[in-house]
């Protein structure tokens, strides 16, 4: 009993993780129907950056403070320069810039950083409290601070005028540009926001993962399952979705390893986490592909 | 007078294919302008290419000042309220986000207030369905808040396309008389895309007869509703 309250606290841990990420990919999906394949690539890079402040001796949340805004910024050029000339490209085109900047931001970071793997100190301090036996400080506070973003997100999205023309663009772009919104300036907005979540999710799994160009690898698998669960075209889904998929695959696990212990037969462990992603994806594309929180388009022809 | 609205030889196309052939009106402020035709003459279409939605070629001024060429949001933000075909309500927002989304480019805090107020004013039903979703309104309901969105900009210009459309004749009525009352107090041009020629010809001073992407004829409302020939041939009633 005690074990499975771990499997589902450390799987809630990870989820915030998954949360972030596939919010970050929603965020880009919904304004621009593309699926971002350099999102996991852009995180780590900006781990990186959050690592190289901490060794010029800034504190981990100043650092991390600045790399999101960079991050940002990074993001809003990304849109505006690669992605803005090529809006009415047909979308394999879109796929592939995509795998291209996710070549460009994996070299580089390799090139500037090496492929070694690095320690990334957890900001959280460690300290023992009731129920540190099912948790630890940091993955309690990857929870929180994931909370915190969503508050803040969603805070941004339903009263600033700003997060409301952003919505507005998203939804009915012809519309808002009738409502004198500048549409193209949304789009970039909302990949600068989603480098920026992106930031903040690299640099909280990089004490978990180390950091090493391939860290986000398998996480943005995890990412794309939590996104295709809760519904690709909802935030709030892709959260729950996140969080789902982190349970889902320690307790797959979990139950994998209780069988084995107990007839002795093995299917499925810790080995198999990441195919459990894949089996969640594909079960999903296939018998709900709008996820379990988003609603079916229906296209006009 | 300046014109508000100038049309010079304006073309449009659809890809490869034209769909106005120089077509050349004008508004004066204040002013409403009907365009009317039969389906497929390209008033919805002369209404787009003034906000620059379709590729086009030819002048446009709006208040002496060319707007051809320039981005729909920043023709929007000149002052031009469109009310476009389908209505393009946020289905998905509440009709308190829609109006306040309508209000974005907007910095006079004061001004927004007093034009929230006339909104209410005109369309009472609104006020009473502020936190519902836009989707889920009447199609009444749904043109009462299209046209609101448009005074939202506090505009000088509104391009109206088809408000009667799929409404029954009491609504119509009603909105139409919303509409006379918004020209007047609000002082807002107006140019209206009618298939309904009778009721588009009682509320305009001007109007246009569109035929195959070309202007047919035009002359004052009063004219062309007295003449039988006209009505007869391209205006169906």
């Amino acid at each position: 009993m005690e074990q499975l309250l771990q499997q589902v606290a450390s799987g809630l841990a990870n989820g915030a993780i998954y949360a972030c990420l596939a919010l970050a990919l929603v965020m880009i999906f919904v304004s621009t129907d593309h699926i971002n394949f350099a999102q996991g690539e852009l995180s780590m890079f900006s781990a990186y950056l959050v690592w190289q402040l901490i060794q010029w001796g800034l504190n981990f949340w100043l650092a991390l403070a600045i790399v999101a805004f960079v991050s940002f910024l990074i993001g809003v050029m990304v849109e505006r320069v690669i992605l803005r000339p090529l809006h009415s490209a047909p979308v394999l085109s879109i796929v592939v810039v995509f795998i291209g900047l996710l070549a460009i931001f994996h070299s580089l970071a390799g090139a500037i950083w090496g492929h070694t793997i690095k320690d990334f100190p957890s900001p959280f301090p460690n300290i023992a409290f009731a129920g540190s036996g099912y948790i630890g400080p940091h993955q309690i506070g990857m929870i929180l601070v994931t909370i915190a973003l969503l508050v803040a997100l969603f805070s941004f999205f339903r009263f600033t005028p700003l997060g409301l023309a952003m919505r507005a663009a998203a939804q009915n772009p012809a519309s808002a540009r009738l409502a004198g919104i500048r549409v193209d300036w949304m789009l970039a907005l909302g990949w600068g926001l989603a480098a920026a979540i992106g930031a903040v999710a690299g640099s909280l799994v990089a004490p978990v993962v180390y950091l090493e160009p391939n860290m986000m690898a398998s996480i943005l698998l995890y990412g794309f399952a939590g996104a295709l669960v809760g519904g690709i075209a909802s935030p709030g889904g892709a959260v729950v979705g996140g969080f789902i998929v982190g349970v889902l695959e320690n307790l797959i696990a979990y139950l994998g390893n209780l069988l084995e212990k107990t007839t002795g037969v093995y299917i499925i462990g810790n080995g198999e986490k990441l195919t459990v992603a894949l089996i969640i994806v594909i079960t999903v594309l296939t018998l709900k592909p709008s996820g379990l929180f988003g609603h079916v388009t229906v296209k006009r022809v | 007078m300046v014109a508000l609205l100038e049309v010079e030889d304006l073309k449009a196309f659809y890809g490869q294919t034209q769909a106005l052939h120089g077509v050349t009106f004008s508004l004066q402020p204040g002013g409403i302008t009907t365009l009317l035709g039969a389906n497929g003459a390209g008033k919805t279409t002369t209404l787009r290419a003034i906000c620059n939605m379709v590729r086009t070629v030819g002048a446009i001024r709006f208040d002496g000042r060319p707007i051809e060429g320039l981005a729909t949001e920043e023709i929007v933000r000149c002052g031009v309220g469109h009310v476009p075909e389908g209505r393009g309500t946020f289905t998905n927002m509440s009709v308190d986000e829609n109006l306040r989304v309508a209000a974005y480019t907007r910095s006079d805090k004061a001004g927004v207030e007093r034009d929230r107020e006339m909104v209410y004013e005109y369309f009472p039903i609104l006020k009473a369905r502020l936190a519902q979703q836009a989707g889920t309104l009447s199609g009444g309901e749904q043109q009462m808040l299209a046209i609101s969105r448009a005074l939202m900009l506090g505009p000088r210009l509104m391009l109206l396309d088809e408000p009667s459309f799929g409404l029954a004749p009491l609504i119509v009525q009603e909105i139409f008389r919303i509409m006379r009352r918004i020209n007047g107090e609000a002082k807002v041009g107006m140019l209206l895309v009618e298939q309904n020629a009778a009721l588009a010809l009682e509320l305009a001073d001007h109007a246009y007869v569109l035929e195959t992407g070309r202007i047919v004829m035009s002359g004052k409302a009063s004219d062309v509703k007295s003449n039988e020939a006209i009505r007869k041939s391209y205006l169906g009633y």
